[in-house]
């Protein structure tokens, strides 16, 4: 559990996407989305003073476009995703993306200096599902196991899970998610997540 | 003199084990009131355990969160990086022999070759020299071993002061404490001056996480999932079976392995498996299972 939001956060970070990113090949999307988010950490002074709102810029501009949201709401749902309506099913969507807007930007504000490395690649030719395993190494602790997770949708590959230290962050919500509609259904998960979203948005605010 | 330090150690190492069990025992108690209707199949004992939860955010937030903070500002890095490495290396000794017992006898001589080289040349363990020489850090504990011989994990529960484990990782939590070296000091100033050292520094690791948890929709609920994930994570040594299903109604539901046969991921990961193989380098297959 040590570092272990911190680091997913990071990694997470570092999944950025920009234009130049070579989509077609599971492990080089990893590695050019982790080297420009490092490189926007490195670079940008305010991001260094905790300013979460140029995290989450550089989130939503590099990293997001790279995930495939649908099948992370789904898995992080569950069963009672099939339970859903199109629109349920979409507003999910939206308010998932807000929260790991969220996640991972706190996450970049935490930096300090660490480094990524990347595991070897192993795949097999015809694999549309695959795992690029990096390790988040920090200034003198041990370093952190970043799993990607990733699967192919025609020709482009996507990220539909980030494991860091063994923990999905993406199943990971499931038992809450789950608490959430046995008490007030798929409705209920979806207000809780958009009460929550706006409660933080506001304490962001008055900080600001 | 001597002999009056001696029994007043002797007591308080009692006393400690007495507390211990005492707290778990209150505890069960406490929890047998609570475990009705249980709605998670993980967390039995969510009453109790909420309960609990609720009670150690409130020593974290009052005494040991401050500390954490003071600590992290007041040392320089380098020398919490030393302060780390200390503790990391005094408990390669007890990861080194449940490595044994668990029979991965190459893992196991790495880490009692790890504690002898960072004794000596990394200066009592404040460099971490076995790491660069590529003899790898290793997580293991009782409650590992226990599941590798075949002990289930039981119920997700709380300890009191200490936070998430199970039923089966809390059984043995006196033992683990003192196989990392924590408790058996002899000058009981000194051995409390070493826990509260450990305890704000493993603290201050965590200080980056606190925002994220606290954004989340029940924080209880986040941190118990993440715990118990990441526990059998460390019990299948990084290997753990993971599952991703598609609910999608269009998904046709059939399952199959993400490696080309089932029986190529088996094998991969019984190489992992076999002593004297260098774990980062054979890279064991994980089970994955994705559903389509």
């Amino acid at each position: 559990m040590k570092n272990l939001i911190l680091a997913v956060c990071l990694s997470v970070t570092s999944v950025l996407a920009s234009a130049s990113v070579p989509t077609d090949k599971p492990d080089e999307l990893v590695k050019a989305l982790t080297e420009d988010v490092l490189e926007v950490l490195r670079s940008d002074g305010g991001l260094k003073n905790g300013d979460v709102s140029r995290a989450v810029e550089s989130i939503e501009k590099i990293v997001l476009p790279h995930f495939d949201l649908r099948r992370m709401t789904m898995l992080a749902v569950g069963r009672d995703w099939r339970n859903a309506t199109a629109e349920q099913q979409q507003r999910l969507i939206n308010s998932f993306y807000d929260m790991l807007v969220r996640t991972y930007s706190n996450a970049l504000t935490e930096y300090r200096n660490q480094t990524v490395a990347f595991r070897p690649l192993r795949m097999n030719p015809g694999d549309r599902t695959v795992r690029v395993q990096t390790e988040v190494q920090q200034p003198g602790g041990q370093p952190i196991p970043v799993d990607y997770m990733l699967e192919q949708n025609g020709k482009a590959w996507k990220v539909f899970d980030v494991v860091i230290a063994g923990v999905s962050l993406v199943t990971n919500y499931r038992g809450t998610f789950a608490q959430e509609i046995r008490a007030g259904g798929i409705d209920g998960l979806i207000r809780a997540l958009e009460t929550r979203g706006s409660e933080i948005a506001k304490a962001a605010e008055g900080k600001s | 003199m001597k002999t009056k330090n001696n029994r007043e150690t002797i007591m308080a190492n009692q006393s400690f084990t007495r507390a211990f069990v005492l707290l778990l025992a209150f505890a069960m108690l406490v929890m047998t009131g609570c475990a009705s209707n249980p709605r998670n199949p993980d967390d039995p004992l969510e009453g109790y355990n909420r309960a609990m939860f609720r009670f150690n955010e409130g020593v974290d937030k009052a005494v040991v969160k401050p500390l954490a903070q003071g600590y992290e500002k007041a040392v320089p890095e380098l020398v919490r990086t030393g302060i780390g490495n200390v503790f990391s290396n005094l408990g390669d000794v007890w990861i080194g022999i449940n490595n044994l017992l668990q029979g991965k006898a190459g893992d196991g001589m790495s880490d009692l070759m790890r504690f002898a080289v960072n004794s000596t040349f990394g200066i009592l363990g404040i460099f971490d020299v076995a790491s660069e020489m590529g003899l790898p850090k290793h997580n293991e504990d009782l409650g590992q071993t226990l599941a590798v011989w075949g002990v289930g994990e039981g119920a997700y529960f709380v300890v009191p002061f200490l936070g998430p484990r199970t039923v089966r990782d809390a059984v043995v939590l006196p033992v683990d404490m003192r196989g990392n070296g924590l408790v058996q000091l002899d000058h009981v100033p000194t051995r409390n001056t070493v826990l509260a050292t450990r305890v704000v520094h493993t603290r201050s690791l965590l200080l980056g996480t606190d925002r994220a948890l606290e954004e989340q929709l029940d924080k209880y609920a986040f941190v118990r999932d993440a715990y118990l994930q990441a526990r059998r994570y460390q019990v299948h040594d990084g290997n753990p079976p993971i599952e991703y299903e598609n609910f999608d109604a269009n998904g046709k539901n059939s399952r199959g392995p993400l490696y080309e046969t089932y029986a190529d991921a088996l094998a991969l990961a019984a190489v992992g498996r076999m002593e004297f193989v260098n774990h980062s380098t054979v890279d064991s297959a994980p089970e994955i299972v994705i559903t389509r």
